[in-house]
């Protein structure tokens, strides 16, 4: 690595993120259409550029940070960014795990008729009885079966633990200069998590065909999907992050005490790992 | 201010770049700042026509000037942009001038994600504004969102949800950028209790961001499958519950009041001192206070909704609990009006505004404490008594700041100095003229007028025309504002490095208008 700057480095003005606003606005545009009856075209377009932004800019990033232009204080920005980042993702899914709690303690029992909710249950759905899971007093979405928690996603839960440790060792490797062994442990952590997806599609394929258990069956199904489809998207997102990660540390970019980029990773793993068991232990098991 | 820029920039090994590219691509925080404050300037006036348009209606009874629908967009769409796109985009712009000058870094932390945030905006923006043209017309069902009504809007619905989150994504990152400057980019020396109050505020408004528009970007997605993916959350029917949207959109909603006052109060304490010639009363009180409104801000939410039907225990809890948040906002309060005790004031037009500031801030303050007393609260709730109280606070409170904060740094941003007999008669002009708008709308929901109505009883009338006329008199005098403000920025008489005689702080150590980057070498903070 070629000697690193003293001064703070402030880039040249950049245009990956005019491209990038433009990409974010074309596919949000492209998705609202979409949902107003058109096709995915403009949908696609806008995920287009919003791939080749990533591609462009994150190209950009990283040869200046070979080329020795970031100090230790760039490299402390990108670290603490990151960091209030996976925080503000904490409170993305907090939400939802507010409407589940919110649902599940006070509104289902409200509907019961405990409390508040007794003068509703009396005049409005007196023949309601059913505590959760529930898909609620219109029994909106038909008849469903819960997903158990001792099957698959008691084994994913092991896949991303163990993907935890892996990722770990990895980091571990990488401090010692192992080469060889940080891309191992890093493309086990991948297919760890490449597993775990797929074992996930396979259990909503079940719940659809089998379970009759859909995003439409009412508040279980709406909290069931949602909480784990947002999870499984940010399992997917970290997935194509550590296949970059070993890709980048095959080609040698990282040193044992310069490698934000994989420490980045590594941090956003572990909050899509602890959000899991946030999930495995409020939506499947309890 | 370009071209002043440019000969302050020998120096440094690049400048600004040319043209429109310039501001298209710049990383720099000052060109951001600005184009953040002409952006929110631009999105005052069409969100203050919108309100020009709501007090024409509601200047007689009866059904004037325009559809009922059309009526409720405009109350809807006033509300967003005024409060998305007009007051954060203004004090983020303040924020990204003013930080890296206040605490000795030579730009933001990460000038790239900095253009980013900004140029979101324009395209959000002009998303919920195209909304008007769509089918079924634009946003109608109040600002708030609340479900079911807000599912009966037509083909803008989903443009309207994607609007809100690109606003977010904006925030967040904006915010990100906001806290790791503050915390990374510090001059030596420059210890955190030693920051200007303006970036203490900003540190922890930049903090309720990064925690609450998640959770609005939460509660918008909710309400997007439930319109299109058959979810239940808001459907009682499907075991959820329409009440449940409004505690998720509040807990981001009571902390968003404050991200709209907390810079707010770091402009006041910067320019009370100033202007009184004495130091801040108060420092670590002031700190300490202003944590203490944040961390207040996330156990208050449910005040907004004391008539939806919440178990008494419930109403007991977040009443007691937002009647505190008047110990540390009345300690602020007290803290400025010290400062300025024995002081050897002057009334320069910042300080006009800073002190019109503290007193109008002050009475949206005591309307709010009456608001929180639930039982009462049944009798003011969804009347005109509360639009009274929010546009005390966050017209005469939030607004108020920025005008303060523009007088105040504007020679420093430009290098010359703005007009002072103008802008005297600017802050004259909109202080009484906004008195005439806000303060009868306090008799008129006490006397039981609900608000985002576009007709009322007659006995509403003598007091709605009164409140008219005070809305066109201010919407006119801001014209002045943009006129003092672009005149400023063309030319006039050159301002000192310091500007101000007791003005204190690392940006007045600079030369008016400051180097294109701002400190290449990190001064020495003692």
């Amino acid at each position: 690595m070629a000697h690193t700057s003293d001064h703070y480095y402030v880039p040249h003005g950049s245009h990956w993120p005019i491209v990038a606003s433009v990409g974010l606005t074309t596919g949000v545009v492209g998705a609202a259409l979409a949902f107003n009856g058109a096709n995915l075209m403009v949908l696609m377009v806008g995920l287009a550029i919003i791939a080749f932004m990533m591609f462009g800019w994150f190209s950009t990033v990283i040869k200046e940070s070979l080329g020795g232009m970031y100090n230790e204080q760039v490299d402390r920005s990108f670290r603490q960014g990151m960091m209030w980042f996976i925080f503000s993702e904490v409170m993305f899914f907090a939400a939802f795990f507010g409407a589940l709690f919110y649902a599940r303690v006070l509104s289902v029992p409200w509907l019961l008729g405990v409390d508040t909710g007794a003068a509703t249950h009396q005049l409005l759905w007196s023949g309601y009885n059913e505590a959760w899971p529930t898909n609620g007093p219109g029994d909106v979405g038909g008849q469903f079966e819960t997903m158990g928690a001792w099957g698959i996603p008691a084994l994913n839960t092991v896949l991303l633990l163990t993907s935890g440790v892996t990722v770990t060792l990895a980091h571990w490797a990488l401090k010692a200069r192992d080469q060889a062994k940080t891309v191992l442990w890093l493309a086990a952590t991948v297919l760890l998590g490449a597993t775990f997806l797929g074992f996930q599609a396979y259990e909503y394929i079940h719940a659809y065909s089998e379970l009759n258990l859909t995003l439409g069956s009412g508040i279980y199904g709406s909290t069931f999907f949602m909480l784990t489809g947002f999870h499984g998207f940010h399992v997917t997102i970290g997935t194509v992050m550590l296949l970059v990660i070993t890709l980048r540390a095959a080609k040698g970019h990282f040193t044992p005490d310069r490698h934000f980029a994989f420490e980045g990773v590594a941090w956003y793993w572990h909050f899509v790992d602890v959000v899991w068991l946030g999930l495995f232990i409020f939506v499947y098991v309890l | 201010m370009s071209t002043a820029a440019a000969t302050h920039d020998e120096h440094h090994d690049h400048g600004p770049a040319k043209g429109l590219m310039r501001w298209i691509t710049t990383t720099n925080h000052k060109d951001i700042g600005s184009l953040y404050l002409l952006f929110a300037l631009l999105m005052f006036f069409i969100g203050g026509a919108m309100a020009m348009v709501i007090r024409a209606e509601l200047f007689q009874p009866g059904m004037q000037l325009v559809q009922p629908e059309f009526f409720n967009s405009m109350t809807t769409v006033h509300a967003l942009v005024m409060i998305f796109g007009a007051v954060m985009p203004a004090f983020t712009g303040l924020a990204n001038w003013l930080i890296p000058m206040m605490i000795g870094a030579p730009d933001m932390a990460l000038p790239r994600l900095n253009n980013f945030s900004f140029w979101i905006l324009p395209f959000a923006f002009t998303m919920l504004l195209l909304t008007f043209f769509m089918d079924g017309g634009a946003p109608a069902g109040g600002w708030t969102l609340y479900p079911p009504l807000v599912l009966q809007l037509g083909e803008a619905f989903p443009f309207m949800i994607f609007a809100i989150h690109l606003m977010g994504i904006s925030s967040i990152m904006g915010s990100i950028n906001v806290i790791v400057t503050i915390l990374n980019m510090r001059a030596p020396g420059m210890t955190l209790m030693k920051m200007p109050l303006f970036v203490w505020t900003w540190l922890i408004t930049a903090y309720l961001l990064i925690a609450t528009m998640p959770v609005l970007a939460g509660a918008v997605t909710m309400l997007l499958t439930d319109k299109f993916a058959g979810t239940s959350f808001f459907s009682a029917a499907g075991g959820g519950d329409p009440v449940m949207f409004q505690h998720i959109f509040w807990f981001f909603g009571h902390p968003e009041v404050y991200i709209l006052i907390l810079p707010a109060f770091g402009v006041v304490s910067a320019i009370v001192p100033t202007f009184a010639r004495k130091p801040l009363f108060g420092y670590s009180s002031m700190v300490y206070a202003t944590a203490s409104i944040a961390f207040l801000s996330f156990i208050v939410w449910a005040h907004h909704m004391f008539t939806v039907g919440m178990p008494v225990v419930g109403e007991l809890f977040f009443m007691y609990a937002t009647m505190m948040i008047a110990v540390p906002t009345g300690v602020k309060v007290f803290n400025w009006v010290s400062t300025m005790w024995k002081g050897s004031m002057t009334f320069e037009t910042p300080m006009l505004f800073a002190i019109g500031f503290i007193f109008m801030f002050t009475i949206g303050g005591f309307s709010g404490l009456m608001l929180a007393i639930a039982p009462a609260d049944f009798q003011y709730h969804d009347t005109y008594f509360v639009v009274a109280h929010f546009h005390y606070v966050l017209v005469t409170g939030a607004i108020y700041s920025i005008m303060a904060a523009t007088y105040y740094w504007l020679p420093k941003w430009t290098g010359n100095m703005y007009n002072e007999t103008l802008g005297k008669w600017h802050f004259w002009i909109s202080t009484i003229s906004v008195n005439v708008l806000f303060f009868p709308q306090h008799f008129l929901g006490l006397a039981g007028m609900p608000r985002r109505i576009p007709d009322y009883s007659v006995q509403f009338a003598d007091w709605n025309m009164v409140s008219s006329i005070g809305g066109f008199v201010f919407g006119a005098s801001q014209l002045l504002f943009a006129f003092i403000v672009f005149k400023t920025i063309r030319g006039g008489e050159k301002a000192s490095s310091q500007v101000w005689e007791g003005a204190k702080g690392l940006e007045w150590t600079l030369s008016s208008p400051p180097p294109y980057h701002s400190f290449t070498q990190a001064p020495e903070v003692k």
